[in-house]
């Protein structure tokens, strides 16, 4: 697929590396010389150095030509008007970075007049991740499928825990709670288990279940469980906008702290029910006054990650319950996992994730639709949902007669409301939405699981 | 230093080497002239060679600029002494530092040569010593690149070490793709050229060899005399220009495909190129005109030698050192011109010329009036700072390595004209100097270190210097 990219910095890198490796024609645009060559160093990838609102550097990065183009620089105008003077050019799909939440909520008029496919705005993203590890706050990370329905979480099997030493087949049995263990990262290994695969201390487990059997299973299991009812957010970005925002409609109270004085007189008009704090997040006596110990919850999210892990690192050892951490380098997650912060969101990566999904599902018009894609196990393992199309190979076949390639795993359907953890008697019908885990790469179709 | 991914891809591109080596046997069973045993043996070595790599095991897949400049330069010295295998082992080179020579020469489209009977040459080895010209000349490793399948990313810096230029951009975003369009483009050229040849009557084999010359920007005749020997106004022509087509920018043709015209005619570097050919034709054929006679016959040997010069083919159909000075002049002063980047040709190429002109433009300007700001602007689009001082510090190692070659060369004695020349010609890849160098004598007569050296310069000026003159830094071999 040709696709365009416009603007080099780190989401706009992220897209790059992701869309290179599956295959992709891509041209990068940036106006910085340097940015374009390292780009084109590291990927094979064709680089323009220009402007992504000037015609003439637009045509030489091919637009007239392009299946997609994603305009991902730091400013929301700019990237609209990249995305609308390509799309009159020619190119079929376009999607824009947009922050300002004044302007995503004008979707609806830029996709019907505008035509811009759609908008992604990765802060909001990331918020919405947060937010959901917050309803489990056991868990290290949740991810959604249709609409919320099937959860996959992952948890960390504690040395001496219930889990340790169990082999799966005898989960359902001990426990009693429908889930699925779709994968396992032991070290640097990752196994799509069977049966018979046993736990150690310290794997990674990732399981899918419907939200009240995963909530069932967690307390069986022994994990702490109970909601967060208190947040405090340390540095005021706009994903704490979001955050917050979310966080106050499911009740929990929220404690926003926040540098610079006039931010926190804005974040008090947008959110009139958050405690907004002006002082500086680093500083020790402030966290601790304003309890930090107490939380049951610490999110930090200002602009610099190793700001972040300090005072995740801080607010862990003071006792706050859980704690979410923010970092972009991805150089830094291996670091966070060894001092203890297991929960870290980097909203480049999850914005990548999306425009990834949107991408296969455009390659794949016809058949079964990608729906989600996330990316486990720093993308090496993908847990995709797919809708059954009619025509499927894959249905009307109970799953253990389905020839399926190795390291695949179905790990739920869901049809209508009901969620089914299947068993090898299930088959998948029409419409169904299928849950598939794999180390496999760049499936686009449900077919392609099969030998 | 990846070290073991490294030797991978050069292993995979010395099986591409051997099969290219088959061409030649095929010739060989077609004119049964006995010489197909020596091509199959040095190809089957060469297969082999590139497989023991393959016994590595390779977990680090990442290359840098460093690996690139080592891929290159070792490559490049493995396929010039394997390639020089087959002439040394059939015999009829009998030295072994004559056949590197030559098959550097070659590999390089310098076009120097050592032979003093090219006529006697049996007709595969005719074919090899010219093939390596074609396949030289648009790269080795680009073709490799255009048929291999394991095209990850960062193949970008062993491509950037081997294409000339100061600057290294990309048709479109697929490096395979990439390398595919070139050589589709330099294919379709070089049958164009072999058809018009053949429709003038050239024998078939020779307007495929006189092509495989003409496309590297080689030079290498396979007649004593050169295209001297043909006499003939049109092959002159037809081969005249396209030397200078092979010594446009590819990128351009890729315009023209695109129906870009507009942007390929308004090609500031094309423009200079042209320029610089029109004025050197029209001047050396006034100053030729007492010798020849008629204006036609002055513009058409003048204009032949300007091309062949300029795109550093080096073919002859005249002995230009029995010239006029003024002449012999410009013909030396183009020496250093070279071709237009992205092209087959040597030299320092037009390109790296007008920018070193509007440096020096801007920096009068500047010691004038201290406070203006400007920056160098060619297609109205400024040119980056790194490329400019990239450029002043290659002329500055360029001309540090004329030196020191000419240094090297001056030890076996002769006349300073032909050492100079000798060295100007084989680092710009042009192949015949003046003096015994000149068109009508060759290299044969230097002494052997005088060859090594030129062997080495001449893979110094295909690649650009800095490949080769790296991997003699310790530095860049350490871990």
């Amino acid at each position: 697929m040709n696709i365009i990219i416009v603007g080099g910095g780190k989401v706009g890198a992220e897209i790059t590396a992701a869309l290179a490796k599956e295959g992709h024609d891509i041209v990068v645009l940036d106006t910085d010389p340097d940015v374009v060559k390292k780009l084109t160093d590291d990927y094979d990838v064709m680089g323009v150095c220009g402007s992504g609102v000037i015609c003439a550097n637009l045509i030489e990065a091919g637009a007239e030509n392009a299946r997609l183009i994603i305009s991902t620089t730091s400013q929301d105008e700019i990237n609209l008007l990249c995305c609308i003077i390509a799309k009159k050019l020619g190119a079929r799909h376009s999607i824009a970075r947009v922050r300002n939440p004044e302007l995503v909520d004008q979707l609806p008029f830029m996709q019907s007049e505008l035509g811009i496919s759609t908008l992604v705005n990765p802060d909001f993203y990331a918020a919405s991740e947060i937010a959901q590890v917050l309803q489990i706050p056991s868990a290290i990370k949740i991810d959604t499928f249709a609409k919320g329905r099937l959860l996959l979480a992952e948890l960390k099997v504690d040395a001496g825990g219930k889990l340790d030493g169990m082999a799966l087949h005898m989960l359902r049995r001990t426990f009693g709670a429908k889930i699925l263990v779709c994968a396992v990262s032991r070290k640097d290994e990752i196994y799509i288990p069977g049966g018979n695969f046993v736990l150690e201390q310290d794997d990674h487990i990732y399981i899918t279940a419907s939200h009240p059997e995963l909530l069932a299973f967690l307390n069986a299991a022994g994990y702490a469980s109970g909601r967060i009812r208190n947040a405090m957010i340390v540095g005021g970005s706009r994903i704490a906008f979001y955050l917050a925002q979310q966080l106050i409609e499911t009740g929990v109270s929220v404690k926003i702290i926040e540098i610079d004085h006039d931010r926190c007189v804005e974040l008090s008009r947008i959110l009139p029910r958050a405690t907004i704090v002006c002082g500086d997040g680093t500083s020790e006596g402030l966290l601790v006054e304003e309890g930090v110990g107490h939380t049951d919850a610490c999110v930090t999210l200002t602009g610099t990650d190793e700001e972040n892990i300090i005072i995740s690192m801080f607010a862990k050892s003071c006792g706050a319950r859980k704690v979410i951490t923010k970092v972009n380098k991805t150089s830094l997650q291996s670091m966070m996992t060894s001092v203890g912060l297991d929960t870290s969101v980097s909203p480049k990566t999850i914005t990548a994730n999306i425009i990834l999904q949107y991408v296969r599902a455009k390659m794949n018009s016809k058949g079964s639709n990608i729906q989600t894609l996330y990316k486990l196990v720093g993308d090496r393992v993908e847990a995709l949902e797919f809708v059954a199309g009619e025509q499927s190979k894959t249905v009307g076949v109970p799953l253990r007669d389905l020839k399926i390639k190795q390291g695949v795993l179905i790990s739920g359907i869901i049809r209508k409301n009901k969620v089914i953890i299947p068993s090898g008697a299930d088959l998948i019908e029409p419409h169904d939405r299928v849950i598939v885990v794999t180390t496999n790469r760049y499936f686009t179709d449900l077919d392609e699981i099969l030998e | 230093m990846n070290f073991r991914y490294s030797l991978h891809i050069i292993g995979s591109i010395m099986r591409v080497v051997a099969a290219l080596m088959l061409f030649p046997v095929l010739v060989s069973v077609i004119y049964s002239d006995g010489c197909a045993v020596w091509f199959l043996a040095v190809a089957a070595i060469m297969f082999a060679a590139g497989m023991l790599p393959l016994l590595l095991r390779v977990a680090d897949k990442n290359i840098f600029a460093r690996e690139g400049f080592f891929i290159v330069a070792v490559t490049w010295f493995l396929i010039s002494m394997l390639g020089a295998l087959p002439f040394y082992l059939s015999g009829q080179i009998p030295s072994y530092i004559d056949a590197f020579f030559e098959t550097v020469s070659g590999f390089t489209t310098t076009g120097a040569s050592i032979l003093t009977d090219v006529e006697s040459m049996s007709p595969s080895m005719l074919f090899w010593r010219s093939f390596t010209h074609w396949v030289g000349g648009m790269g080795v490793l680009v073709f490799a690149f255009a048929i291999l399948s394991q095209n990850g990313a960062r193949v970008s810096h062993i491509l950037r070490a081997e294409s000339p230029g100061p600057t290294y951009g990309k048709l479109v975003s697929k490096t395979k793709i990439n390398s595919q369009i070139l050589y589709g483009m330099y294919i379709l050229l070089s049958v164009v050229e072999f058809a018009l040849l053949v429709c003038g009557g050239m024998p078939a084999f020779d307007a495929m060899l006189n092509t495989f010359g003409t496309a590297g920007t080689g030079g290498f005749g396979i007649k004593n005399t050169s295209i001297g020997y043909y006499n003939n106004a049109y092959f002159d022509y037809v081969i005249g220009i396209f030397m200078v087509l092979f010594g446009i920018n590819f990128n351009l043709y890729f315009l023209l495909i695109r129906r870009k015209f507009s942007d390929a005619v308004r090609n500031e570097e094309l423009r200079w190129y042209l320029g610089i050919i029109a004025f050197s034709t029209v001047t050396i054929a006034a100053n030729i005109l007492p010798i020849y006679k008629t204006i036609g016959e002055s513009i058409r040997y003048a204009f032949f030698q300007v091309a062949s010069i300029i795109t550093t083919t080096g073919y002859a159909t005249a002995d230009f050192g029995q010239w006029p000075v003024y002449s012999q002049a410009v013909l030396v002063a183009l020496m250093f011109v070279g071709g237009c980047v992205g092209s087959t040709g040597g030299g320092l190429k037009v390109m790296r010329i007008l920018i070193m002109i509007k440096t020096a433009i801007k920096e009068i300007r500047y010691s004038l009036n201290p406070r203006t700001v400007s920056s160098v602007v060619i297609d109205k689009k400024p040119i980056d700072r790194s490329v400019v001082t990239g450029v002043s510090s290659y002329l500055v190692t360029f001309s540090l390595l004329l030196a020191v070659s000419v240094l090297l060369v001056s030890i076996s004695g002769r006349d300073f004209m032909t050492n100079v020349t000798a060295v100007i010609a084989c680092l710009n890849n042009i192949g015949p100097g003046l003096g015994e160098v000149g068109p009508a004598g060759n290299f044969s007569s230097l002494s052997a270190l005088s060859k090594v050296v030129l062997s080495f310069d001449m893979l110094a000026g295909r690649l650009e210097i800095f490949p080769l003159l790296a991997i003699l830094i310790p530095s860049s071999w350490r871990k």
